[in-house]
């Protein structure tokens, strides 16, 4: 497993632009600490020799279910009636009624 | 008929010979939480919304049915609440957190449809932890919720608004959702039965997603029964939820009948360590008399894997956890970040509405989350966690090849104080370690009291059965409750 000494304060910026996530210069050392503490928990699964033993995704595949990949079990690609687009829109914290407005997406 | 003790049949059947009325049965629930859910009454805190109008409309329907001597659907006039992580038309769904505030969602969840097709009267939406991420509902952005059992301490977590409620007598019974024990703990904490249906047996359509391998759906009520009407009526396959299974339900209420004389009932080591509250472990030893005298046979089996749930889990569970809030970034629904609103760019209002909206314990998730899927981590982590979780569901496959159920505790420790365990995330997330094997192993399972401690707080016990045998875990369950009347 990964080197779980520590998770040093520029992974910690790190991970939080992958998430899209900002964090405030008081929150940064607590979470540096608690991912070092849970990290070093998780680092038990080391013990285990996992060589040869299948990922599991879902609980399907352990009950033995056939991966359906003929699509035979999915419904005609037919156009059928959905939500409301007004209702939709509704719920958008911006809108003008047909789109979702966004602050400007170009930077330079 | 007496809040909080009476059953879903009572109910039914009082409405049905004209006793009392639906709307009457609403209105006495409406009452009392009413008087005792805010701050001038216990401060409970389980209802964050009601849907008053909504369910009078339904009560009123079925009373019409009762006067024209109509059959009567199985859930007539039931008072139901739901989890706030469910989708009800027009009702807020905020999921605990801030960044869902103003959200109500334009569709019902599959759950909810169903209960309502059964006759079930909504009453609103039940608090939980954020997102469904804690062990003790002190997570929500709408403050904790009390243990009507005891005040000054939790109720359980993440569903402990659902469990509360029902506890409280200002619901029948209600829906929650349970990833890595969010059902069957707070039953526990709160005294009353929860039920954790196998993965794929009720749809998680309308459900705000946080680890979709281990989200489920699934009722609590005071008594087995109930809760076994309650999943007969949620369950089933659905075309808006791919996972839904098309294995054909069970008649968990008609297995109730059978005796349970002759069943083999394992009894896990692993669960029985250090750790282990001492009044826990006697309770669930005199469960486990009963069930050897109703004629049983109980023997100990290996799970052998079982240390390793908790590090596995909290691998999977935040790694999908951090994928799924993706979807929270103020463009669709619920709060946009808008204070620099002439200036922002798009990534930075990103950024600023996901540190406004989300919670200290949803941000630590989706980091270690983002952080076991990142670059250079996802074998050592994502991958290894993965390929330890086909290791505990094997143990449970081995199980069931020599038993029928396996009955263990549920929590380590009756429920704890108000903030006494904020401090310490890990702490706070070995609590689970009765509960996440099952969750990753897709079984069923359930917690049905089974006594208290000498200071009166309530003690759970965890039945599991294997993957679509709900039957045989209800019938378990309802022997333990028989023995303690």
């Amino acid at each position: 497993m990964a080197d779980v000494a520590g998770v040093t304060m520029d992974e910690v910026l790190r991970v939080a632009e992958l998430a899209n996530l900002d964090l405030t210069t008081e929150e940064l050392p607590h979470m540096q600490r608690d991912l070092n503490a849970i990290l070093g928990h998780i680092a038990q699964l080391n013990e285990l020799d996992t060589a040869g033993v299948p990922a599991m995704a879902q609980v399907g595949e352990m009950l033995g279910a056939e991966i359906e990949s003929t699509g035979a079990s999915l419904r005609a690609d037919a156009v059928r009636p959905s939500l409301e687009r007004a209702a939709v829109m509704d719920s958008a914290p911006e809108s003008d009624g047909r789109f979702f407005k966004v602050p400007k997406v170009i930077e330079r | 008929m007496e809040l909080g003790s009476a059953t879903i049949q009572e109910i039914r059947a009082g409405i049905a010979s004209g006793k009392t009325t639906a709307t009457a049965v609403a209105e006495q629930h409406y009452a009392r939480i009413a008087a005792e859910d805010g701050p001038s009454g216990k401060g409970i805190n389980s209802f964050l919304a009601l849907s008053r109008e909504r369910a009078m409309a339904q009560a009123a329907k079925i009373d019409a049915l009762a006067a024209k001597g109509e059959p009567l659907p199985p859930l007539a006039g039931v008072p139901v609440g739901i989890k706030d992580v469910l989708a009800m038309k027009g009702s807020p769904a905020t999921a605990g957190s801030k960044i869902l505030q103003g959200y109500k969602p334009p569709y019902d969840a599959t759950a909810v449809t169903r209960l309502e097709s059964a006759g079930a009267v909504l009453l609103g939406k039940l608090n939980c932890d954020e997102f469904a991420m804690g062990s003790s509902n002190e997570n929500s952005a709408y403050g904790p919720v009390r243990n009507p059992r005891a005040l000054d301490r939790v109720p359980g977590g993440s569903s402990g608004g659902s469990a509360a409620a029902v506890a409280a007598g200002f619901a029948v019974a209600s829906l929650g959702s349970d990833t890595g024990g969010s059902i069957r703990q707070p039953a526990a904490f709160c005294g009353v039965v929860g039920v954790l249906p196998t993965y794929g047996r009720v749809s998680r359509f309308g459900l705000i997603a946080f680890a979709s391998s281990l989200d489920r759906v699934g009722p609590f009520a005071t008594n087995v029964r109930d809760a076994a009407t309650m999943l007969s009526v949620i369950a089933g396959q659905d075309a808006k939820d791919a996972t839904s299974s098309d294995r054909p339900v069970g008649d968990y209420v008609g297995a109730l009948a059978k005796p349970v004389k002759g069943l083999r009932i394992g009894v896990p080591a692993e669960y029985f360590g250090e750790g282990l509250d001492a009044e826990i472990r006697a309770a669930i030893e005199r469960a486990l008399d009963g069930l050897r005298a109703a004629g049983c046979v109980v023997k100990t089996i290996a799970l052998p894997h079982t240390r390793y749930a908790i590090p596995t889990y909290y691998v999977i569970a935040t790694a999908e956890a951090s994928a799924n809030l993706s979807r929270f970034d103020g463009v669709r629904f619920g709060l946009r970040a808008a204070e620099n609103a002439g200036s922002q760019t798009l990534s930075a209002m990103y950024r600023e509405t996901r540190d406004q909206g989300f919670g200290a314990e949803v941000k630590r998730r989706i980091l270690l989350g983002t952080y076991a899927l990142s670059a250079g981590y996802y074998d050592a982590y994502y991958r290894k966690a993965q390929q330890v979780r086909t290791l505990l569901t094997r143990d449970f496959l081995a199980a069931f090849a020599q038993v029928d159920a396996i009955v263990a505790p549920i929590t380590p420790t009756p429920p704890w104080k108000l903030g006494e365990k904020t401090a310490d995330p890990l702490q706070m997330y070995l609590e689970d370690i009765y509960s996440v094997a099952a969750s990753l192993a897709g079984i069923c399972g359930m917690c049905v009291p089974c006594g208290e401690t000498k200071a009166g707080l309530p003690i759970g016990v965890q039945i599991m059965g294997p993957h679509f045998n709900e039957e045989t875990m209800f019938r378990v369950a309802l022997s333990i409750e028989t023995a303690q009347r």
